[in-house]
């Protein structure tokens, strides 16, 4: 199939969720709304076409990356990459500034007028550490433009690369094993459902219909929304999907809305997240006003060509091209755009004067262009980079509510009051995923000081979050926690300059963090509670979900041998991150926090993931009640059990004797310009290190061995208290009471966003409550009575006596004349000739008098 | 004072005098539909009023009372003719009514049919 079918092909992956969504909720709710209730088999039917909706947007994602993407795009060989890192090695600091980056400036720039999309073959054979690369392979274009007011163009369109492909692979496929797996945990929504949780005004439980098919519906519509992002083409286009996947998080979290902790979580995760929007909208905001375009990619036609003008320029280019144009070298530099909007007063002199010299319209042009390219070269100020830096990191605040970083990660751990396929999907593949996902899709238009502001709010999360795992006894919030913690990791790696690391951290996470999950769920759904405390010793009851659990936290700690590539699939991902924090901190030592905070996440990780695993598996029993009536769950929970520990084990793996693997594939997707060493602007000695120069053997060797010594001491330490029980978990706890107390709280952050926000907030409506019963109330209330009196007067003059006076008098007057007038008629038919013959008679002389005395 | 009416005598028979005529035909028609109480009387007086109409309309209408010799217009010699025929319907329907009342009264005074008075 050639390549140009790509938009097709994911569209149709993308739209299926839709469908399946639409035809649930007309099939299903409506009905319900409407007072019918579904049989079991009609319901049992309702989730499988979500699951058949879902399972072929798997397929057709998955024949567009090997039947149609790869075949079209082959991926780069390593060799390439030695090369480079042998390069970069040498001079890995020097400036760009070499002679033959005219050269390649130039022939980018033609081919990306030419052939931008068909031949991304030899894309990043040059991928280089001074050489900012090319744009990626793409497709873009618009399917449906929904609003264009003068230059403002919103559209539904799609940006493809290898990045959006490789995603819709991931997304999909764990999405379809969430959709089974759910088929089977949400078994208990056939039938009416009795809620233990919520207790009636009458003492009793809630009795409620069940839900089965609405929880299919929304899981279709948070497939839906997600792919919407992964495909968009403009940031308007995520901006909307954004807020869809925000949406259906709330309707999944409060999935069993009567009961009041699912509510508020449901409201804690949308209203958190709004205040990462806002700061997301003044980035897009920042963005429109300077560049005029919401789009990723320069527009093409229907063949992959981008369009360009009659004078070889390229017609509409987007936000990627204009912020590191080829002009620069694709290294990133405000647009011209920004520059004016930064300096208004420069330029409006500028014009001024070129006005008083009776500049035309066009020379009116050229007075501005070269103002913004004097302003460019005056190093001093830096006109327009703090508009860039304003809209990096307004975007990075969206992800920050998305993803659940410092400071707005509370949400998440809350959002455990859903069902547990959900908490599968929001935490791996679809919601928090979203935010990682958008920082690499916006990545060329982060500034160094931008990328260090991730970095160091990835770090603080990936801490605080760690340490709170550590004393969790949730089941569920132990793993919320890491991944708030995993996804520190991947905000640290992108941070740090490692896009392919921190990605491809979001791919292998998803994997084994969904597989976590459903593991959890399977535990839960088995022993039916959360509690860690109650449980012990399920491996023998459970073995299905005892192993692949056990998988799922090996990958996840990065269990592997060290500098060997033999690992589980974390291994290669968690690696990559501390590699490029190591070679970050050896670039600047200032930062060397930002390489200890991995490794010590990845100690604590390990602790608390085989604390996990082996309190809620080996040992003995602590409830023999609920251990009795535990069981292994059903083959539809299972079976992506083990599709997921299959994935978890070797999504990483390089394909043997082929090129064929994830980080090629995201090597392939690099955004325009961002392979290369970069500078801080303003803060001089801020160096973003290429990532190519993570994979030097001085840096290689030492990270891989330090992550890998400490997530191994964590083991180590979790299975002397937990499994061998050498050292007692109580005493401990007792020797750093105040520190445990301190974690259990969680940091006591929602104590303090309770009192630093939600309080004021009471405190303030109260007083405007009271405001508006008080004053408000009561002069309405005057109003009313003022208004009532008036009322009451006018009734009485106005209505009663002078309209119905006026009314009834000509009534009775004209019934008084009818009555008089009856006596005229006698029935006396001479009479009449009488009275006809007086009237003429009268008429006449009248007339007569008239013509004689008055005329 | 000044009497329309005083050079009648003297002048030559024109227009005029056949509608003093027929003035006085109306009076007397009118006169006689107010004071007879017998239907038949009323009938007549009815034919009297039509019939000084008529003389008016036949009159106004011909050429050589008006003088005018060369125009043989016919318009109210023609109405006079419809005048003739309402006359003959009418009479037609009012003696029907008459027939009627007298079967049902056994008299034809008007002055005994007075059902309508308010």
């Amino acid at each position: 199939m050639p390549a140009e079918r790509l938009p097709l092909l994911l569209m149709l992956a993308w739209l299926l969720p839709l469908a399946s969504f639409t035809v649930i909720w007309i099939g299903y709710s409506l009905p319900q709304m409407a007072g019918r209730r579904a049989s079991y088999a009609v319901s049992k039917f309702g989730g499988w076409i979500a699951c058949l909706a879902i399972i072929t947007s798997c397929v057709l994602s998955f024949v567009a990356l090997f039947g149609v993407w790869l075949p079209a795009h082959h991926l780069a060989s390593a060799a390439h990459g030695h090369e480079a890192e042998h390069h970069g090695q040498a001079d890995g600091h020097t400036l760009v500034g070499s002679s033959d980056f005219h050269l390649v400036g130039a022939d980018a720039q033609s081919r990306l007028v030419l052939h931008a999309g068909g031949h991304g073959d030899h894309t990043h054979g040059d991928a280089h550490a001074d050489h900012p690369n090319r744009p990626p392979t793409y497709y873009s274009g618009d399917w449906y433009a929904l609003t264009i007011f003068g230059d403002l163009k919103i559209t539904i369109g799609y940006y493809i690369d290898a990045l959006t492909v490789g995603m819709f692979c991931m997304v999909t496929l764990i999405a379809s094993c969430v959709h089974v797996y759910a088929t089977g945990y949400m078994h208990d929504e056939l039938h009416d459902v009795t809620d233990h949780e919520v207790h009636l005004a009458n003492g009793e439980y809630l009795h409620r219909p069940g839900r089965y098919h609405r929880f299919f519906q929304y899981l279709s519509l948070f497939c839906f929304s997600m792919l919407g992002i992964v495909i968009a083409g403009n940031l308007a286009m995520t901006f909307v999907f954004w807020e869809l996947v925000g949406i259906c998080s709330y309707f999944l979290i409060g999935f069993y809305i009567e009961r009041h902790s699912a509510s508020t979580a449901a409201n804690k995760a949308f209203i958190v997240n709004r205040v990462g929007d806002f700061g997301m909208l003044i980035g897009l905001m920042a963005l429109w006003a300077s560049l005029g375009t919401f789009s990723f990619g320069d527009a093409q036609d229907a063949q992959g060509k981008t369009l360009v003008t009659k004078s070889g320029e390229v017609a509409e280019p987007g936000v990627f091209s204009l912020l590191r144009s080829p002009k620069n070298s694709f290294q990133l530099a405000p647009s011209d755009g920004m520059i004016a909007e930064a300096a208004p007063d420069q330029i409006a002199a500028a014009v001024r004067d070129a006005e008083v010299l009776g500049a035309d319209e066009a020379g009116l042009d050229e007075a501005v262009a070269a103002k913004v390219a004097e302003l460019r070269q005056d190093s001093d100020v830096h006109h327009g980079y703090w508009l860039l830096l304003v809209a990096g990191v307004g975007i990075f605040c969206g992800c920050v509510g998305k993803s659940a970083q410092f400071p707005l990660h509370t949400w998440l751990p809350d959002a455990m009051e859903g069902p547990t396929p959900v908490s599968a999907l929001v935490h791996s593949a679809t919601m928090v995923a979203a935010g990682v996902f958008l920082v690499g899709r916006a990545y060329p238009l982060f500034a160094p000081e931008a990328l260090l502001v991730i970095a160091y709010t990835g770090a603080i999360t990936l801490f605080i979050a760690a340490t709170i795992a550590l004393t969790a006894t949730d089941i569920k919030r132990v793993l919320a926690y890491s991944t708030v913690s995993q996804l520190g990791f991947m905000m640290l790696a992108l941070g740090v300059g490692g896009f392919i690391a921190g990605i491809f951290h979001l791919i292998t996470h998803a994997f084994f963090k969904s597989l976590l999950f459903l593991c959890s769920g399977s535990v839960i759904h088995a022993v039916h509670t959360n509690e860690m405390t109650e449980m012990g010793g399920l491996r023998k009851k459970m073995p299905i979900t005892a192993y692949t659990m056990l998988i799922g936290c090996l990958a996840i700690i990065g269990a592997g041998l060290p500098l060997s590539p033999i690992g589980f699939s974390g291994f290669y991902s968690k690696d990559a991150i501390v590699e490029q924090a190591w070679s970050f901190a050896s670039h600047n030592p200032k930062h060397l926090i930002l390489c200890a905070a991995p490794l010590v996440g990845a100690f604590m990780t390990a602790f608390y993931m085989f604390r996990l695993w082996y309190m809620t598996f080996i040992g003995k029993p602590r409830n023999h009640h609920r251990y009795e009536h535990a069981h292994e769950s059903p083959l539809a929970m299972t079976g992506p059990l083990l599709l997921l520990a299959v994935f978890a084990v070797g999504v990483a793996w390089h394909f043997p004797f082929t090129n064929l693997s994830i980080t090629n594939l995201l090597a392939q997707g690099q955004p325009v310009g961002t392979s290369a060493t970069s500078h801080g602007v303003l803060l001089a000695d801020l160096t973003i290190p290429a990532e190519i120069l993570s994979h030097s053997p001085e840096v290689k060797i030492p990270a891989g061995l330090a992550v890998w010594s400490v997530a191994a001491a964590g083991f180590l330490l979790s299975t002397m208290m937990y499994a061998w029980r050498v050292i007692d978990p109580s005493e401990v706890r007792q020797t750093f009471l105040p520190a445990y107390g301190f974690l259990r709280k969680k940091w006591y952050f929602d104590e303090l966003y309770n009192w630093l926000f939600v309080k004021p907030t009471f405190v303030i409506s109260y007083a405007i409550a009271a405001f508006d019963r008080n004053v408000i109330d009561w002069f309405i209330n005057k109003c009313a009575w003022a208004c009532k009196q008036v009322a009451t007067v006018v009734n009485d003059i106005g209505d009663r006596r002078m309209v119905d006076g006026t009314v009834d008098g000509i009534a009775r007057g004209t019934w008084d004349f009818g009555l008089a007038l009856r006596n005229l008629q006698t029935g006396q038919l001479r009479q009449y000739i009488a009275f006809i013959a007086g009237g003429t008679l009268m008429l006449f002389l009248i007339a007569t008098a008239w013509f004689a005395f008055v005329r | 004072m000044y009497f329309p009416l005083a050079n009648l005598l003297t002048e030559p028979v024109g227009v005029a005098h056949y509608m003093v005529v027929g003035a006085l035909m109306f009076v007397c028609g009118v006169i006689c539909m107010a004071t007879k109480r017998n239907a038949l009387g009323i009938l007549m007086g009815i034919e009297l009023v039509l019939n000084g109409a008529n003389v008016n309309f036949v009159a106004i209408g011909s050429p050589y009372l008006r003088g005018d010799a060369g125009d043989i217009g016919l318009d109210g010699q023609l109405i006079a003719l419809f005048v003739i025929v309402l006359a003959a319907a009418e009479a037609a329907v009012a003696l029907a009514i008459a027939l009627n009342f007298y079967n049902s009264f056994s008299t034809i005074d008007v002055d005994r049919a007075d059902q309508l008075h308010g």
